[in-house]
């Protein structure tokens, strides 16, 4: 089967029907916790104060359970109602905006401490219409700029996404370090084509030092 | 479920509007008040963040007037507990969020605030 953000824009690709199916799924389950959890690892936040964090692409609240369980306060943004719908149901306990992010996110600077996002970012990577507004670079753009602005410095965002080739790593990473981001890509289980997972790590002056130490590959 | 603590981060992000974008004036909002877990050092740490006068005026919108108009130094209990029910506790459900500057309707649903912009609203 070809890919889900090649077959329709997340909005309509998630109607009622596919955003229960997803979230029951067990395996998808365990697959969104511990990249999750990683995201987390690898956000790195200081463990003795409690953070306010942004879900970016919360879907239906599985990351955001997470959130709530390790004691984080967090918002966040989806572009699919019926998945925020089921979130309701699952009663997180994060404020849920419906928002498309290649549009920009509109928060004060420096409101977060750190953003996480599971599974959304080659969701950029299609173009929904011929506008020049829904091109991927555009799109790209008014993400990592606004989302960049919405961080405190120093912090960190992870990402996680499926790109299809190496370029839309290229892509993603360039207009993020234009963005005024620093880090890069972490690749967890890079020999493996079905566990292979790819981490984009971002710093906001410096990101914070230190961090897990990682067996991954840096590209 | 917009709470005012995320209430107190949100501008407008229509094309262009980048300035007196801030608060979102609230209209015909529902209220809901939910329990959450006191953090005081939850608090402590957002506190820095906190557009004051904003929060303020929100709150008196629903109807809780236990803030301070100015900012306290020293941060007692009493004053910790009505900033934790202010941002965490009370839930706008209903209405519609409004720009100051461009005017711009975000409306709010089921809790859930609608941002998405037409495409000429972007950029
Ligand atoms: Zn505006």
């Amino acid at each position: 089967m070809s890919r889900p953000e090649l077959q329709a824009p997340a909005e309509f690709y998630y109607g009622d029907t596919e955003a229960k199916k997803y979230t029951q799924n067990t395996r998808n389950q365990q697959i969104q916790a511990s990249m999750t959890y990683r995201a987390l690892e690898l956000l790195n936040l200081p463990t003795s104060s409690p953070a306010f964090l942004l879900d970016i692409g919360c879907g239906s609240g599985l990351s955001g359970e997470i959130l709530d369980d390790e004691g984080y306060i967090w918002t966040g943004l989806d572009i699919a109602p019926s998945m925020l719908e089921v979130a309701l149901e699952r009663e997180v306990d994060g404020d849920l905006f419906l928002q498309d992010i290649g549009q920009g996110l509109g928060f004060r600077p420096g409101s977060f401490d750190g953003a996480i996002s599971i599974s959304v970012l080659q969701w950029l990577l299609t173009a929904p219409t011929s506008h020049h507004t829904s091109s991927p670079p555009f799109r790209l753009k008014k993400f990592f700029t606004s989302l960049h602005s919405a961080l405190k410095n120093p912090s960190r965002a992870v990402l996680q996404f499926y790109p299809s080739d190496d370029d839309q790593i290229q892509l993603v990473t360039g207009i993020a370090r234009q963005a005024g981001f620093g880090g890069g890509v972490v690749v967890d289980y890079p020999n493996s084509n079905k566990a292979r997972k790819v981490f984009l790590c971002l710093f906001v002056g410096g990101g914070m030092s230190g961090g897990p130490s990682s067996d991954s590959q840096q590209v | 479920m917009v709470r005012l603590i995320t209430h107190n981060i949100l501008a407008c992000h229509v094309k262009g509007c980048t300035s007196n974008n801030f608060p979102l004036q609230l209209q015909g909002v529902q209220i809901e008040l939910r329990e959450a877990e006191f953090n005081p050092e939850f608090l402590k740490t957002f506190l820095p963040k906190i557009e004051w006068k904003a929060l303020v005026d929100t709150a008196k919108e629903a109807r809780d007037t236990s803030l301070p108009l100015e900012q306290p130094e020293m941060l007692d209990d009493e004053f910790l507990k009505n900033l934790h029910h202010v941002l965490l506790e009370i839930h706008i459900e209903e209405g519609t969020m409004i720009c100051p500057n461009c005017k711009h309707n975000y409306p709010i649903s089921n809790g859930i605030p609608n941002m998405l912009l037409a495409e000429h609203e972007v950029g």
